[in-house]
C-alpha cells in the first residue's frame, strides 16, 4: 500500500463518516439515533475502552527497570547529577513525567538529518528542527482549548473559566477578517491554530520522504477526522449558524442523562457531534491512546536507581547456570598444572574434552 | 571483508524511501556484507536453546520446525503478558518520524527498514494481525499482516541490524525504545534457534569457560602474565595479578575482549598496574578466570540467557567471600549490571556495601548491586589525589571521548570518564554535542553484530560516530578516541581505519596507566604500546 491508498482509504472514510449523519438527518430524519443514542454509545465506548486498555496494559507487569538516562547519573558527590533527564527518585521522575507530557520536552530535542558528500567523503550534520513539536504543541493546546470552551454548551450557568478563557482566545476580535461588519462573531485564535497545525502535520507526513514511507491509513484518518471535526465547527460558527439555544438544551441533556431531541437543529451540527462520536469512539482502539500510554511508558517513568534499590521482576524464575563446581571438574587439572587455586583435589572427574 | 565497498561508493546514500511502493510490498532481501551467519547447532545445543540446527539465511529453506507460527504466536502473547513496555510499544507509536534519522544504521544506509520505526512495524504488523480486533477485522489496511516465512526473514535480517543503542529512544515522545522491541523479537528468533553464530558461539563459550572467548582458567592466566611482561618491559616494575583468591576484598570482573586483542589488551594492562599501584595503599583485589566476562551475549538472545551468564558474577563473589565486585570498562556489560543484575540474580546480601579501600568513599549509588564502575573508581581517586599523574606522558595523543551507548543511555556515566581522562592527558577536545553524552552515537558493531561477514553494514553504523570523530581530527588535530567499552575498542580500529584513519582508539585506563607513576620505574619513553612519548623523539604529531 503507498501513501496515494492511504490517503484515498482515510479520505473516503471520512467522507463516509460525514455522509452518514448527513443522510440518516437530512433524509430519514434520525435525530434520536444521531443526537442521543450514538453519542452516548460513542461516550460508553470511550470510557470503558480506555478503563479497559489502560488496565490491560497495567496487567503486564514492569520486570525491570529500564529508564533511558539522558543526563549524567546520580553518583559521586562531586559531579552534579541530572535531575530530571537521569531521576534517582520520584521527585525527578515526577517533573521528568510533568515535562514530557507537558512540554514534549523529548521531542523538543528532535534534529533533522543533514546528508551530503563532499570531495567524494560522507557529511553527517543534524539541523535546527522545532517544527514538529511547536505544531504537535500547538496541536495539542488548541484542542484542549477548545474542548474546555465547549463547556459552555455544556454547564448552565457557564463556568467562569469558560469566559476567561474565550476572553483570552477570542483577543483577535476585531479587525482581523472583514467579514467582521457582517455581523460575524469573533474569530477564535485557537480554531485558526488548530487547523493550520493540522494542516502541517498532514502535509509534513507527505512532504517528509521517511514519514510519507512509514504512514498508514491509521496515521491519516484521525487526522483527517479532526480536520473535518474543526472545518464543521467553524462552518457552524461562523457560516451555518445553527440555533444555539436548543443545541445547548441537547447537549445538558445529554449530561444530565435525561436527553430530549431538539426539533429545530441543522444537520451540520449533526455531523459535527457524529464526527466527534467517531473520533471518541475510535479512540481506544487507536494510537491515539498514546496520551494515556505516555504514562505508563517505562523508559520514562522510572528512575534510574537500580544499583541502590533492587527492583523486583514478579516473574522472576531460577534458572540453572553453569556452576562454578562443574567448571572446575571440567578445568581442574589444567588449573593445578597453572597455580590456580582449586576447590577439590587433583584426580576427581578426568578431564574431558578440553577442545572448543 | 574482501568486498567491503570503498568508502567513495559506500557514502552514496540515498535517505528517501521509494515513492510508490510501500515497505510491506517490498520483500526482505537478505544482502552480503549486512547479515551475520546463522547459529550453528553446537553452540545453541551447549545451552540447551530450542530447535538448535545449522542453517544459512541466503538458503531458501530455514529448516524452521513445522509449527513455528504457533511457536512465535505463543512467544509474542507469553512476552506480552509479562512486558508491559512491549505491549505499551507495539499500541501508542504515532509514527511521527522523530526517530528515522535518529538511527546510526538508517543514516549509514539508506535502508527504509533501519528506521527505528519501521523496524518496529516489522512486528507491530503482526501483532495487530495476531492480537488485535482491528488488525484481524481489517488486515492491511489497518497495518496488520500476516506471518509469513519471508516476514520471519525480514524480522531476523533487521532485528540484527540494530545494536540496541537506545538513540530513538531517547527521541521518541513516549519512550518508546527499539532497543526493547529488539530485546524481546530477538528472543521470538531464538525460540525458533535463528540467532546469529557471533552471538550464540561466544554464549556457548561463556557457559562453559566463562568469557565469550573460550579462555581457559590456564590460558587466561597466561595471557595476563604475558601483560606482566610487557609492563615490565615498559615500566620496569613487576606487577602480580592475582586469580580465584579467596578472601580477597574486592573481585574485578571485566569483559574478555580486553584480555585478547589491542588495543584492549592496553586497557587491561592498565588496570593491572592501577592495582598494582594501590596494592600499597591497600587495594586487596582479585581477578576470577570462572567470572572472567564482564559482557553478556546471553543479553543478545534472550532475558533468559543473559540471567544464566551474569549469575556467575554473584556466584563467585560468594564462594570466593569478597566484600564487592568492581567491574571494569564495557557497554552493555555496564546496562546489564545496572538495569538487570539485582533484579535477575539479587539480592546480594553476602556481599557489603562498597567503599573504596583507598580513599573511604562509599559508593552510595551501588549499594544494593554492590558492583562498582571502575571509571567511578578511578574518578574518585583522582579527587582524592591518591594517585601520582604526569599527564604530559599523554602530550603525544590529542583526545576526544566516545560515550558508548549502554552507559550513556542505560545508565548515565558521562563525566566521570571526562574527568579522568582530562585528569591524565593535556588535549582534550570534544566531538559536537549532538554526538555525544546521552546523544552519542553507537560505534555501530554493538549487541553482537562485531563480526566479519557484516563489515558493510559495521561501515555503514559507524559512519556517524566516523564523521563526528573525523570533525574534531580536521579541526584540532584529534589523533585517539577514548571509550570505556570492550566492543568499541574491538571494533573502532577497524572504523577508523575505513573512515578516518588518523584517529586511533584507547581505552581510559591505558591513558590513566601511561599517565601513572609507579614507584620504582624506570624512566618512560614509550607508551604501553611502544610509541615514543613526546619529547623522547622529535616527532610533534599533529
Amino acid at each position: 500500500m503507498n501513501f496515494i491508498v492511504s490517503i484515498l482509504l482515510s479520505g473516503f472514510a471520512v467522507t463516509v463518516v460525514v455522509l452518514i449523519p448527513l443522510i440518516g438527518v437530512g433524509v430519514l430524519n434520525l435525530r434520536i439515533l444521531f443526537g442521543i443514542v450514538i453519542p452516548y454509545a460513542a461516550m460508553a465506548t470511550f470510557f470503558v475502552g480506555i478503563v479497559v486498555r489502560v488496565i490491560d496494559w497495567a496487567r503486564s507487569p514492569v520486570p525491570f527497570r529500564i529508564p533511558t538516562t539522558g543526563g549524567q547519573q546520580w553518583t559521586l558527590p562531586w559531579i552534579k547529577p541530572s535531575h530530571i533527564d537521569n531521576p534517582k527518585g520520584t521527585l525527578g521522575v515526577t517533573v521528568r513525567m510533568i515535562f514530557e507530557v507537558l512540554l514534549f520536552r523529548s521531542l523538543f530535542r528532535n534534529t533533522s538529518l543533514e546528508y551530503r558528500r563532499t570531495d567524494g567523503g560522507p557529511k553527517v550534520d543534524y539541523e535546527w528542527e522545532k517544527w514538529l513539536w511547536l505544531a504537535a504543541l500547538v496541536f495539542h493546546y488548541s484542542f484542549l482549548v477548545i474542548l474546555l470552551r465547549h463547556f459552555r454548551f455544556f454547564m448552565d450557568p457557564i463556568p467562569g473559566f469558560v469566559h476567561i478563557l474565550e476572553s483570552l482566545d477570542g483577543f483577535m476580535q476585531m479587525g482581523v477578517l472583514p467579514i467582521n461588519g457582517l455581523n460575524v462573531p469573533g474569530v477564535f485564535l485557537s480554531d485558526m491554530l488548530l487547523m493550520v497545525a493540522l494542516t502541517y502535520l498532514f502535509l509534513r507526513r507527505i512532504y517528509i520522504p521517511q514519514t510519507r514511507y512509514i504512514s498508514l491509513p491509521a496515521d491519516y484518518f484521525p487526522l483527517f477526522l479532526i480536520l473535518a471535526l474543526g472545518f464543521t465547527g467553524i462552518l457552524m460558527r461562523y457560516f451555518l449558524r445553527v440555533d444555539i439555544t436548543q443545541v445547548k438544551a441537547l447537549a445538558i441533556g445529554l449530561f444530565k442523562f435525561s436527553p430530549k431531541v431538539q426539533g429545530g437543529i441543522g444537520v451540520i451540527f449533526y455531523i459535527h457531534l457524529f464526527i466527534v462520536s467517531v473520533l471518541i469512539a475510535y479512540f481506544p482502539f487507536s494510537k491515539l491512546m498514546h496520551f494515556a500510554g505516555i504514562f505508563l511508558s517505562p523508559t520514562r517513568n522510572l528512575s534510574n536507581n537500580s544499583r541502590m534499590k533492587r527492583h523486583i521482576n514478579p516473574w522472576n524464575y531460577p534458572v540453572k547456570y553453569h556452576t562454578y563446581e562443574e567448571y572446575e571438574d571440567d578445568f581442574r587439572d589444567h588449573m593445578i598444572e597453572a597455580g590456580l587455586p582449586v576447590e577439590k583435589g587433583a584426580g576427581s572427574p578426568a578431564e574431558t574434552e578440553n577442545k572448543e | 571483508m574482501a568486498d567491503t565497498p570503498k568508502p567513495e561508493e559506500l557514502s552514496k546514500i540515498d535517505h528517501r524511501p521509494p515513492l510508490m511502493k510501500g515497505w510491506m510490498d517490498t520483500p526482505v532481501d537478505i544482502k552480503q556484507g549486512i547479515y551475520c551467519y546463522g547459529a550453528k547447532a553446537k553452540n545453541l545445543a551447549a545451552v540447551d536453546m530450542p530447535n538448535a540446527r545449522d542453517w544459512n539465511p541466503v538458503e531458501e529453506d530455514w529448516k524452521l520446525p513445522e509449527n513455528w507460527q504457533e511457536i512465535v504466536h505463543e512467544g509474542f502473547k507469553d512476552r506480552l503478558g509479562k512486558f508491559r513496555s512491549l505491549k505499551l510499544f507495539m499500541d501508542i507509536c504515532v509514527r511521527c518520524g522523530a526517530c528515522a534519522d535518529k538511527c546510526h544504521f538508517f543514516i549509514g544506509s539508506g535502508d527504509p527498514k533501519n528506521m527505528p520505526v519501521l523496524r518496529a512495524e516489522l512486528l507491530r504488523s503482526v501483532y495487530r494481525k495476531e492480537f488485535t480486533v482491528g488488525g484481524k477485522l481489517f488486515g492491511k489496511v489497518a497495518g496488520a499482516r500476516d506471518l509469513t516465512e519471508d516476514v520471519l526473514k525480514e524480522w531476523w535480517y533487521y532485528l540484527y541490524q540494530c545494536t540496541e543503542c537506545r538513540r530513538c529512544s531517547l527521541f521518541c515522545p513516549y519512550g518508546i525504545d527499539t532497543a526493547e522491541v529488539t530485546i524481546l523479537g530477538r528472543e521470538l528468533t531464538n525460540l525458533l534457534g535463528l540467532n546469529t553464530d557471533w552471538i550464540s558461539a561466544p554464549v556457548a563459550n561463556c557457559n562453559r569457560t566463562g568469557n565469550h572467548l573460550g579462555i581457559q582458567p590456564h590460558a587466561f592466566k597466561d595471557m595476563l602474565d604475558f601483560f606482566a611482561d610487557e609492563i615490565e618491559d615498559v615500566t620496569g616494575v613487576r606487577v602480580e595479578p592475582s586469580f580465584n583468591r579467596k578472601g580477597a576484598e574486592i573481585l574485578f570482573i571485566t569483559p574478555s575482549g580486553d584480555v585478547f586483542a589491542d588495543p584492549g589488551t592496553y586497557t587491561c594492562m592498565g588496570y593491572m598496574m592501577l592495582f598494582h599501584y594501590l596494592e600499597s595503599l591497600g587495594l586487596d583485589i582479585t581477578w576470577s578466570t570462572y567470572a572472567s566476562e564482564g559482557g553478556n551475549f546471553g543479553y543478545f538472545t534472550s532475558h533468559e540467557m543473559a540471567k544464566r551468564l551474569n549469575a556467575k558474577m554473584y556466584a563467585e563473589a560468594k564462594r570466593l567471600g569478597v566484600k564487592w565486585i568492581l567491574g571494569g570498562e564495557c557497554g552493555h556489560m555496564w546496562r546489564v549490571l545496572n538495569q538487570y543484575m539485582d533484579t535477575w540474580n539479587g539480592p546480594a546480601a553476602f556481599l557489603e556495601e562498597p567503599v573504596s579501600p583507598i580513599t573511604g568513599t562509599r559508593f552510595e549509588n551501588a549499594k544494593s548491586t554492590k558492583m562498582v564502575h571502575i571509571i567511578e573508581f578511578t574518578a574518585d581517586l583522582i579527587k582524592n589525589n591518591k594517585l601520582k599523574l604526569d599527564p604530559s606522558r599523554n602530550d603525544h595523543l590529542k583526545v576526544t571521548f566516545h560515550d558508548s551507548c549502554n552507559p550513556a543511555r542505560g545508565m548515565g556515566i558521562l563525566e566521570e570518564p571526562r574527568y579522568v581522562v582530562k585528569s591524565v592527558c593535556n588535549n582534550f577536545y570534544e566531538m559536537p554535542p549532538e554526538t555525544i553524552k546521552e546523544q552519542t552515537f553507537c560505534c555501530g558493531s554493538g549487541a553482537g553484530l562485531n563480526a566479519g561477514e557484516n563489515m558493510e553494514l559495521r561501515m555503514r553504523g559507524g559512519l556517524p560516530r566516523a564523521n563526528a570523530a573525523r570533525y574534531v581530527h580536521d579541526k584540532y588535530g584529534v589523533n585517539m578516541m577514548a571509550c570505556i567499552c570492550a566492543i568499541d575498542r574491538a571494533v573502532f580500529p577497524t572504523l577508523m581505519e575505513y573512515w578516518v584513519p588518523e584517529v586511533d582508539i584507547t581505552g581510559v585506563h591505558e591513558m590513566v596507566s601511561n599517565a601513572l607513576v609507579l614507584e620504582g620505574e624506570n624512566e618512560r619513553t614509550t607508551d604501553l604500546r611502544g610509541e615514543p612519548l613526546a619529547g623522547t623523539e622529535d616527532d610533534e604529531n599533529v
